[in-house]
């Protein structure tokens, strides 16, 4: 049944992926990857990350891949078919080089897999102590990294202020969603 | 009532939840940071009218110089030998010398950006609120680097410089260029920071912890006998950083972005952004992962030669002066890795100084440029430099200091820097390294005399084309040249009291006792 | 049979691989900004198999942290995204090429 189910979600996931990569449709790609963000929560749950399943789904597929699908609607989707970055020099040499340094390592690892060197286990974090794997994470979230959580605060009061600077301006262009365009923020965090 | 909560859900109320003690007195610097910057916003919010720009510039510069004091405040408590450094917020972050002087360092240069936008910001019309914000917040990130004692930490201080700084990249909207500038940066940060976090990930996983103190300790306990993911999460460690700091061959996105970005920004790059870039390197590799020397060491010094060649090759064919400054600190950023290669006390001693010393160059070149720009910031081509001298004796002998200072001419602060990194170089026996070192100082230093020539030597036409106008030097950029000129004179002559600061700010190797 | 935890890093490298690629491959940048989310999503599923394998939460935690860093990103970078189209509404094939390396 495991096998079962990590083969169609692996299956799942990569077709997503695949899909992203090589779809000429932006909102093709979108949904693509909507498909991904799903096999992946599938996996976490298969690795009792169950909570982390269900903000997979809340905030990737419900906010982000939503503001994605905004943007190619508020740009019309021919041009956001049609706009293009000019490469850097030797982007596309670089994607061959890294396509296949991942590929070897990828053998390596397949070649070895059986013997990865762990760290040391943990002794202290546990995925399911008292109270089950929900108030766990809370707990370490709200110790071991309430640094960190503090910080992605100042993250987000940092994306606010940006996405005003970058919609607020040029007052001669067609400045119609200004304020809406950016308000999935809010859904995001 | 919450306690009936939890025994409603079955929770044993008892069970120990320890809060993590919260040392205020480690986060002052970081707070004042912050603070300051949502004060600026709420204020501005909240006051009906727009307020100058000078009032912004007023607020950063006292915000940041506070930060800096705090921080240099501490410097005696934890380079004592008797109470040494410590650990704050359940070990997340780390206050020893090294992160004292970082953040100090960062502050300062926040004061500097800040003196330099003033004139730039009433010249283009931007909003001066907006940028003194990200400008504080995106510093506030590199303080997070530099305190982190967590990958994560470091991971999401990297994140809160970068994202500012990509919309800083894009601040002036109305130029093509800064937009494209902002674009690139994100592009390249984010598939930077993705290579970033995948490291994390592998060294999470070889080791049991993102904690360097920890991971440290695991790896001085029991080396992995199969070390596939321990390396494989440095090398990604390594791409992922190298991005951020541009060493070749990462360097490729920083002529371009460098370039479009507005100066006082381009200034904050490649002085600010370089400082928390290495100091996260010098914390991660050099220090946490310093067990594993033997591994990174060779990586370090390919790269450190790949940058000091390239970076000044690319610097001599430029004619446009800002692009030019680009190529040259991607070229120091290659003498700041030949401190880090040595991966010895003393490199991390030199590296920390040459950051010092560059950065003030770097800010008072891009300062310069910035003055010397028209409207809309074209016009910096080496014609535009030609016959400076004559109309601003003084912007062209501050700007031919500068530039002499980068080329490593003696009694300015780059001498001292390269005689430092280099002479680690060599007490670790990487020899070719430090000759190389110093045939391309020697390759790098036509990239400026070219400048300086033009400045001196060259006629007069364009100011004959554009009619009277001369360069304007409003009081603050003034004072801020005037700041970064002292501190490069001071630091080639009497160097010794940033170097032994350096020497002292090593970092700190703490684990958290769980 | 059970599954063994290198299949989930090995599942983890290849759409980390597949992301990187499509990201240097592909010039529409809102196919780009998607290309990084599946690289940050590999990042997640690693770090979510580790954290099993050494049967520790923290892993768990840091996904959380992904998460709010991928959300911040998306809307920087599509509001640079927009906010260049906006400036030049008529223009649709349009390249980003202003700056040349």
């Amino acid at each position: 049944m495991d096998v079962f189910v990590f083969a169609v979600a692996a299956a799942v996931i990569l077709i997503g992926a695949m899909g992203v990569v090589f779809s000429r449709n932006p909102v093709h790609a979108a949904l693509m990857l909507v498909m991904t963000l799903f096999g992946i929560a599938v996996l976490f749950v298969q690795q009792q990350a169950h909570f982390l399943a269900a903000v997979q789904v809340v905030v990737y597929a419900g906010a982000i891949v939503v503001l994605f699908l905004f943007v190619i609607m508020l740009l019309g989707v021919d041009v956001a078919e049609n706009v293009t970055v000019e490469p850097l020099v030797g982007q596309r040499t670089a994607a061959w080089v890294i396509t296949a340094g991942s590929v070897g390592l990828l053998t390596a690892l397949a070649i070895r897999a059986a013997q990865v060197s762990l760290g040391m286990p943990s002794g202290t974090r546990p995925l399911d102590g008292e109270g089950g794997n929900l108030v766990q994470l809370a707990r370490v979230l709200f110790s071991d990294y309430l640094f960190a959580f503090e910080a992605t605060s100042v993250l987000l009061v940092i994306a606010v202020v940006g996405a005003v600077v970058l919609a607020n301006r040029s007052p001669g262009s067609t400045a119609d969603a200004g304020e809406q365009e950016h308000s999935p923020t809010g859904a995001g965090r | 009532m919450i306690a009936g909560m939890f025994a409603q859900l079955g929770v044993p109320t008892d069970a120990p939840f320890a809060v993590p003690e919260v040392a205020w007195s480690a986060l002052t610097p970081l707070l004042i940071l912050i603070v300051g910057a949502l004060a600026l916003l709420v204020v501005t919010a909240l006051v009906p009218r727009t307020l100058p720009v000078g009032f912004f510039t007023v607020t950063t510069v006292a915000v940041a110089a506070g930060a800096a004091v705090a921080s240099l405040g501490s410097w005696d408590r934890v380079t004592d030998p008797d109470r040494g450094p410590y650990m704050a917020v359940a070990g997340a972050i780390t206050l020893d010398g090294f992160s004292v002087l970082v953040t100090a360092l960062l502050a300062i240069t926040v004061v500097l950006v800040a003196l330099l936008a003033d004139g730039y910001l009433r010249r283009e019309g931007l909003g001066a609120a907006e940028f003194s914000v990200l400008v504080l917040l995106s510093a506030s990130g590199g303080v997070m680097m530099a305190l982190a004692n967590d990958l994560i930490v470091m991971f999401l201080g990297l994140e809160v410089l970068s994202i500012a700084l990509y919309v800083l990249a894009g601040f002036q909207g109305d130029r093509r260029e800064s937009q494209e500038s902002a674009m690139k940066y994100f592009l390249l940060g984010a598939f930077a920071s993705a290579f970033l976090l995948y490291g994390i990930a592998l060294v999470y996983g070889a080791t049991g912890s993102t904690n360097l103190g920890e991971i440290a300790g695991f790896l001085a306990r029991d080396v992995p006998s199969e070390q596939g993911l321990l390396l494989g999460g440095m090398a990604m460690l390594i791409v992922g950083f190298g991005f951020k700091i541009g060493v070749v061959p990462f360097q490729s996105w920083v002529p371009d972005v460098y370039q479009g970005a507005p100066t006082p920004v381009t200034a904050f790059m490649a002085s600010g952004v370089k400082v928390a870039g290495f100091a996260a390197l010098l914390r991660v590799i050099v220090s946490a992962l310093s067990v594993q020397a033997q591994d990174w060491r060779p990586v370090m010094w390919v790269l450190a030669m790949l940058t000091l060649v390239v970076g000044p090759a690319m610097a001599i064919v430029q004619t446009d002066v800002k692009r030019m400054l680009a190529y040259s600190s991607i070229s120091h950023a290659g003498f700041i890795l030949i401190g880090v290669q040595a991966a010895s006390d003393r490199g991390t001693a030199g590296a920390l100084f040459y950051l010092f010393a560059y950065s003030f160059m770097a800010l008072g070149a891009f300062g310069v440029v910035s003055l010397v720009a028209r409207q809309g910031d074209v016009g910096v081509d080496l014609d535009r430099f030609r016959g400076l001298s004559k109309r601003r004796p003084g912007l062209a002998l501050v700007f031919a200091v500068f530039l002499l200072g980068q080329t490593g001419v003696p009694l300015t602060s780059g001498f001292m820097a390269k005689f430092s990194v280099i002479g680690a170089a060599v007490a670790s026996e990487s020899y070719a390294l430090a000759m190389v070192a110093m045939l391309t100082s020697v390759v790098g230093a036509f990239a400026y005399l070219r400048v300086i020539v033009a400045m001196y030597l060259g006629d007069d036409e364009e100011m004959a084309e554009e009619g009277t106008r001369r360069v304007q030097i409003p009081a603050a950029a003034g004072l801020a040249l005037g700041l970064a000129l002292a501190v490069t004179v001071t630091l080639g002559v009497l160097p010794s009291t940033v170097l032994d600061a350096a020497r002292d700010a090593v970092p700190a190797r703490l684990s958290p006792s769980r | 049979m059970s599954v063994d935890y290198s299949w989930y890093l090995f599942l983890g490298a290849a759409l980390f691989t597949i992301g990187a690629y499509g990201l240097l491959i592909r010039r529409n940048p809102l196919v780009m900004f998607m290309c990084i989310e599946l690289m940050l999503n590999a990042v997640n599923l690693t770090f979510v198999t580790f954290s099993r394998m050494l049967n520790d939460i923290g892993g768990q935690v840091v996904v959380f942290f992904v998460l709010v860093v991928a959300a911040a990103e998306v809307v920087v970078g599509l509001g640079i995204l927009v906010s260049i189209l906006r400036r030049r509404p008529s223009a649709t094939v349009d390249d980003i090429s202003a700056l040349k390396g």
